[in-house]
């Protein structure tokens, strides 16, 4: 980003970082793993939704957010709405004393369709909610809180909160949620049978699509003048506000794009996975989708992508040996990357390798060893602490 | 009052009218019934021991800190009431006592922020780095010293120079009221000699109130001087009557 100023908002480095990516997930791991592991894959990339969101709400803002399983959560939820009504014809649930309706509704002595499922029946509702829904939420949220100046470590526990009682709110309300088995059970989309093993492979790539797409939204928004708002916020929030900003409002702002973001991976997982539960909404998951965002680097878009995938490979294999080591592994490797590498697996890349390849990938050796000493923004108090008097 | 009298009929001359001004945290009055009035181009200078509250009235006029009573007119604009950004907005610009900048970004970027466009959430999403961004950028960068350094990231910049790399971001504002809160403090002779240089030009044409400890600077560039102790004013008029004020002298001067 130099005065000269760039046409486009894709650095080179960046757009090559974004098709060697492309070229990742859409020809070498489709070509180099079975069904089986390219349907891991799938699954790991819908959290890389949420990894990238943090970046911008995070990485890029400073807003910690320990909650982002509820964005997660709700894009599922619609999505697993929209395919159990679809799956709960009066044809297939004809055994149920109410036909027509979901299952679990039936066992709990339900006779009628509660109003607000009645929508998901249209699956254009369905896709505008999946992004729509979280983002109101988010809105509402964020609007309560940033505009009373409530910030830093305040903030991240009252959306620990927030993931918690949404957790217990769906536990509880199993008429109309399912519980605590979640929605599941779900077939088809439109009478397209999405448990195939083909039908799976056309999700990995839509998958693979939207998260491309939602990249270059995260490029875009991080190259504009709103991306180094939110730098300037993280560093002198006062200085911003005394600019002329509302800086609530660009809180505000990235908070609910990185609850949409989020929520897309949510959709995309119940797709993928064939159901939603609470337990992709509560605390555990939601810290785990901060620390694939801290080991891959809260500051690069790309990074959090790579970091959210080593974690869940590393998951995967780990679990499969030693199932009851994993947790440990897990806080081991987030204590190691906070203490050792504050800019993540992104940081060892701009410090070490980048450099290496010359200057279409590295920025002036001074500012990248800088920047990876220097870890940035951790959550502040609930007043900003600008360096004003 | 009198001078109340008098301040009301002439308000409209007035850019900045401090009336009655008063906050307390909880019971110590940190400004006190405090009223001054400052002219169109006016340089005010504000002096006055520590903890005088000084840098008080400054957060209470751009809106950091909340009145407890008392008016502050801007321009028959009531500041008392409006938000931090809609004070900006309106046209005062305010630095702070240590140097507050952007460390993470450029030169460059520091001072594009500050440039009074595309300040809404859309409006920063789809503002665009034309010629005429570019060109004053440039322009205040020349003001302030740091042409060559506008690829810099700003925190390799010293103590002074961050110093004016704020006051720049003041002046791409174009405010019409400028506040500095101790501009000269921690500077090196020859840095302080520029800032003197760098505020002389930027102080034309806008009115500017200062805050400062350093005499000698303060005799070079005040028009008028108020004194500050205990959140009161303890004597207000041009220099040389505020240095011959006995109560200055013993509060303040003589230490
Ligand atoms: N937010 C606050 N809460 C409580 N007390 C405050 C607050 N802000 C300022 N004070 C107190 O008000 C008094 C005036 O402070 P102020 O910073 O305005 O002084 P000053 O004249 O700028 O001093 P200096 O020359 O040291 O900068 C001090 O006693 C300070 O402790
Ligand atoms: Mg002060």
């Amino acid at each position: 980003m130099t005065q000269s100023g760039r046409t486009f908002f894709l650095r080179p480095r960046d757009a090559i970082g974004i098709v060697i990516l492309a070229v990742l997930l859409l020809v070498i791991l489709p070509l180099a793993l079975d069904n089986f592991r390219l349907q891991f894959v799938g699954k790991y990339l819908t959290y890389a939704f949420v990894a990238l969101g943090l970046v911008l709400c995070w990485g890029y803002a400073g807003i910690l957010s320990l909650g982002q399983g509820v964005f997660f959560g709700l894009g599922g939820y619609c999505m697993a709405m929209y395919l159990k009504l679809e799956a709960s014809s009066v044809e297939n649930t004809k055994i149920q004393s109410t036909p027509g309706i979901p299952d679990f509704m039936d066992w709990n002595q339900i006779t009628s369709l509660p109003w607000f499922w009645e929508p998901f029946r249209s699956f254009g509702f369905t896709t505008l909610a999946v992004i729509v829904v979280p983002a109101i939420f988010a809105f509402i949220v964020g609007f309560a809180m940033f505009k009373r100046r409530v910030g830093g470590v305040y903030f991240a526990i009252i959306t620990q909160a927030l993931a918690a009682i949404l957790t217990i709110l769906i536990i509880g309300q199993q008429g109309y949620t399912g519980g605590i088995n979640g929605i599941t059970d779900l077939r088809t989309l439109h009478g397209w049978d999405i448990r195939t093993d083909s039908a799976k492979t056309v999700l990995y790539f839509v998958c693979v699509g939207l998260l491309l797409a939602c990249i270059l939204i995260a490029y875009f928004v991080k190259s504009s003048k709103l991306g180094r708002i939110l730098v300037a916020m993280r560093d002198k929030e006062d200085r911003v506000r005394f600019s002329g900003y509302d800086v609530a409002s660009f809180k505000v702002f990235v908070f609910c794009l990185a609850a949409s973001l989020s929520a897309i991976g949510g959709a995309m997982f119940t797709l993928q996975v064939g159901f939603m539960s609470p337990s992709f909404v509560g605390i555990v998951p939601s810290i785990e989708m901060v620390i694939y965002t801290a080991v891959g680097g809260r500051l690069s878009i790309l990074g959090a992508i790579y970091g959210t995938l080593l974690v869940n490979w590393a998951k995967t294999s780990f679990s499969e040996s030693f199932p009851e080591l994993w947790l440990f592994g897990l806080g081991g490797l987030f204590i190691a990357v906070v203490l050792l590498f504050p800019n993540g697996i992104a940081g060892l890349w701009q410090t070490y390798v980048a450099p290496r390849l010359g200057p279409l990938f590295s920025d002036k050796p001074k500012a990248a060893v800088r920047t990876a000493a220097t870890p940035p923004a951790s959550p502040s108090g609930p007043v900003a602490p600008a360096a004003a008097e | 009052m009198n001078t109340q009298v008098i301040a009301d009929q002439m308000n409209k001359d007035f850019v900045l009218a401090v009336e009655g001004l008063t906050v307390s945290f909880d019971g110590f009055k940190a400004v006190n019934d405090l009223s001054f009035y400052v002219d169109e181009n006016e340089i005010r200078v504000i002096i006055g021991p520590n903890g005088a509250g000084k840098t008080t009235v400054l957060d209470l006029i751009c809106g950091r800190t909340k009145a407890t009573t008392g008016s502050i007119r801007f321009k028959d604009r009531e500041l008392t009431t409006m938000k931090e950004h809609e004070i900006v907005r309106a046209g005062v610009g305010r630095k702070f006592q240590n140097p507050s900048i952007y460390e993470d970004l450029t030169v460059f970027e520091n001072l594009e922020i500050s440039y009074p466009k595309g300040r809404s959430v859309v409006g920063a999403l789809t503002f665009r780095r034309d010629a005429a961004v570019k060109g004053r950028v440039h322009e205040v960068a020349e003001t302030i010293f740091l042409a060559d350094q506008l690829d810099q990231r700003a925190e390799y910049l010293s103590h002074g120079q961050k110093q004016w790399l704020e006051i720049g971001m003041l002046l791409i504002q174009d405010p019409e009221l400028l506040m500095l809160d101790e501009p000269v403090a921690g500077m090196s002779v020859s840095e302080r000699k520029k800032t003197a240089e760098l505020l002389n030009t930027i102080i034309k044409d806008r009115s500017v109130i200062v805050i400062e400890h350093d005499m000698k600077f303060v005799e070079d560039i005040a028009h008028k001087v108020t004194v500050l102790h205990q959140g009161k004013i303890l004597s207000e008029g041009s220099m040389a009557k505020v240095q011959a004020d006995p109560k200055v002298i013993e509060v303040y001067l003589g230490h």
